[in-house]
C-alpha cells in the first residue's frame, strides 16, 4: 500500500496564495443539514500566531470539497458503516458490545469535539483512542487495538460523524496544562534534516504551493480523514508520523506521550471548527 | 475471498414518466488487482468485481466490464429514462463467485 508522500523539498516555497483566498468563500453543508463552521476566530491558543483558523477542508479543490457534501459520495462513510457494525458486535469473555453500555454511536455524540482530554481517573490526557482502549481492555475485558489499526481508525470515524457540526472544544487549562505546553514545544521546534516545525508550513506558510500542495493550517477537526492518494482513513497521529517523516527525522510513535501532547496542542489551535471528520483530502 | 462487502445505491423514489434520473451505486470492496505483492514477496492473488449490472423491468439499463485497474470501493453514477413505475435491480459480480444484489422501486406518477 502506498504511504503517504509528501514531497520533501520543504524549502522551496512558491508564493501562490493569498489571492487564491479572497474570492467567494464557499460554504460546507453535510447532507443539506449539518452546516460545518469552516473559518472561525482564533481561539485564545493561537492568539497572534493566526488572524482565523481554517478548516482543511477550504484548500482543497471544489471536486474534493463536494465529495464531502454528500455522506454517499463521502468514501470515508464506508468506514463508518464498519465500525456501526463494530459497535454491536460481542467482544470479550462476558459478550459486550460498545451498545451494551453506550446504545447508539449518537449517544456518544460530543465526545470528539473535546478530546483529547484530561482523564482524573488515570492522571493523564487521554485521546479519544486511549478512552476507547480503555472502554476494551477495562471494560470489556478483551485486548486493546493498535492505535492505528484500521479498527481503531474506522471507530474514530464513526466517534467523529455522530459529532459533525459540533464546535471542536478542547480544554487546555487545569491538569492538561503541562501536556499542552509540551505540545506546542514539539509544534514549534524543528525536526530532521531539513530541520522543519510545523509551524513553518502550517502557520506560517499556510495558503502557500509547497510545489503541488496547497498547504493548509494542519487542523485536525476533519480527521479521521479519507485521503484520495491512499484510499484509506488517516488517523490523526498517522499523519503527523508523515509531517515529521518527510521533513527527514525520526518520528514518534503513533500513540506516544509526544504524539498525544502534539494531538492536544494542535486540537487546541482549531476549537471552534466544526468537528468535521470522516472528511475528504487529497 | 472479499470481506464486508456492501452494496449501496441512491435511487429518487419518484419521477415522472419518460424523465431521466440520476443513480448512484457503490459497493465497498478491496479489489485487489492480483499486481501487488505481500511482505513475503508473494503475490496476492487477484480479487475484484468484474462485472456490474443494472436492470429496469427486466431490461438492461447498463452492463459494464470491470478491469483491475479500478481502485477500492467502485462508483458508478449514470442517467436512466424511466417511462413506467417499476423496479431497478443492480448486480454485482465478484472474482469468487459471489453475487451482490441490490433493489429498488421508482413509482412513476
Amino acid at each position: 500500500m502506498m504511504k503517504m508522500t509528501l514531497t520533501s523539498s520543504g524549502l522551496i516555497l512558491a508564493a501562490l496564495g493569498g489571492a487564491a483566498f479572497a474570492q467567494e468563500e464557499p460554504e460546507l453543508v453535510i447532507n443539506g443539514e449539518i452546516p460545518i463552521t469552516t473559518r472561525a476566530e482564533a481561539p485564545a491558543s493561537v492568539e497572534g500566531a493566526l488572524p482565523e483558523v481554517i478548516s482543511g477542508w477550504e484548500f482543497r479543490s471544489p471536486e474534493t470539497q463536494s465529495l464531502e457534501e454528500d455522506d454517499f459520495e463521502n468514501p470515508g462513510m464506508i468506514f463508518v458503516d464498519d465500525a456501526r457494525a463494530q459497535f454491536d458486535t460481542a467482544m470479550g469473555p462476558d459478550d459486550q458490545a460498545c451498545s451494551s453500555c453506550h446504545d447508539t454511536p449518537e449517544d456518544l455524540a460530543g465526545a470528539r469535539a473535546v478530546y483529547p482530554k484530561w482523564d482524573e481517573e488515570h492522571g493523564e490526557v487521554q485521546t479519544l483512542e486511549m478512552q476507547v482502549n480503555e472502554c476494551l481492555t477495562e471494560r470489556m475485558s478483551t485486548d486493546a487495538w493498535e492505535y492505528t489499526s484500521n479498527d481503531m481508525t474506522n471507530m474514530m470515524a464513526l466517534l467523529a460523524s455522530v459529532s459533525r457540526g459540533m464546535p471542536v472544544n478542547v480544554a487546555i487549562d487545569g491538569p492538561a496544562q503541562s501536556t499542552w505546553e509540551q505540545g506546542k514545544d514539539i509544534y514549534y521546534t524543528r525536526y530532521g534534516q531539513l530541520e522543519l516545525a510545523c509551524a513553518n508550513c502550517h502557520e506560517d506558510n499556510y495558503g502557500n504551493m509547497l510545489r503541488a500542495d496547497h498547504l493548509s493550517q494542519g487542523q485536525i477537526n476533519g480527521f479521521p480523514a479519507y485521503r484520495l492518494k491512499n484510499a484509506q482513513l488517516n488517523s490523526v497521529h498517522d499523519r503527523f508520523k508523515g509531517c515529521i517523516r518527510d521533513t527527514r527525522a525520526e518520528t514518534f510513535e503513533p500513540g506516544s506521550p509526544e504524539f498525544i501532547a502534539l494531538e492536544l496542542y494542535v486540537a487546541s489551535r482549531g476549537n471552534g471548527l466544526s468537528v468535521e471528520g470522516p472528511s475528504v483530502r487529497n | 475471498m472479499a470481506e464486508n462487502v456492501t452494496p449501496r445505491v441512491r435511487v429518487p423514489s419518484k419521477a415522472s414518466a419518460g424523465e431521466e434520473i440520476t443513480i448512484k451505486t457503490l459497493i465497498s470492496h478491496p479489489m485487489e488487482s492480483g499486481q501487488r505483492k505481500d511482505k513475503e514477496g508473494n503475490i496476492i492473488p487477484r480479487s475484484i468485481i468484474h462485472r456490474f449490472v443494472t436492470t429496469f423491468n427486466g431490461e438492461t439499463v447498463i452492463d459494464v466490464t470491470m478491469e483491475p485497474a479500478i481502485s477500492t470501493n467502485p462508483y458508478f453514477e449514470f442517467v436512466a429514462k424511466v417511462p413506467e413505475s417499476g423496479t431497478f435491480e443492480f448486480t454485482w459480480f465478484d472474482d469468487d463467485g459471489s453475487e451482490y444484489t441490490e433493489s429498488k422501486d421508482v413509482t412513476v406518477g
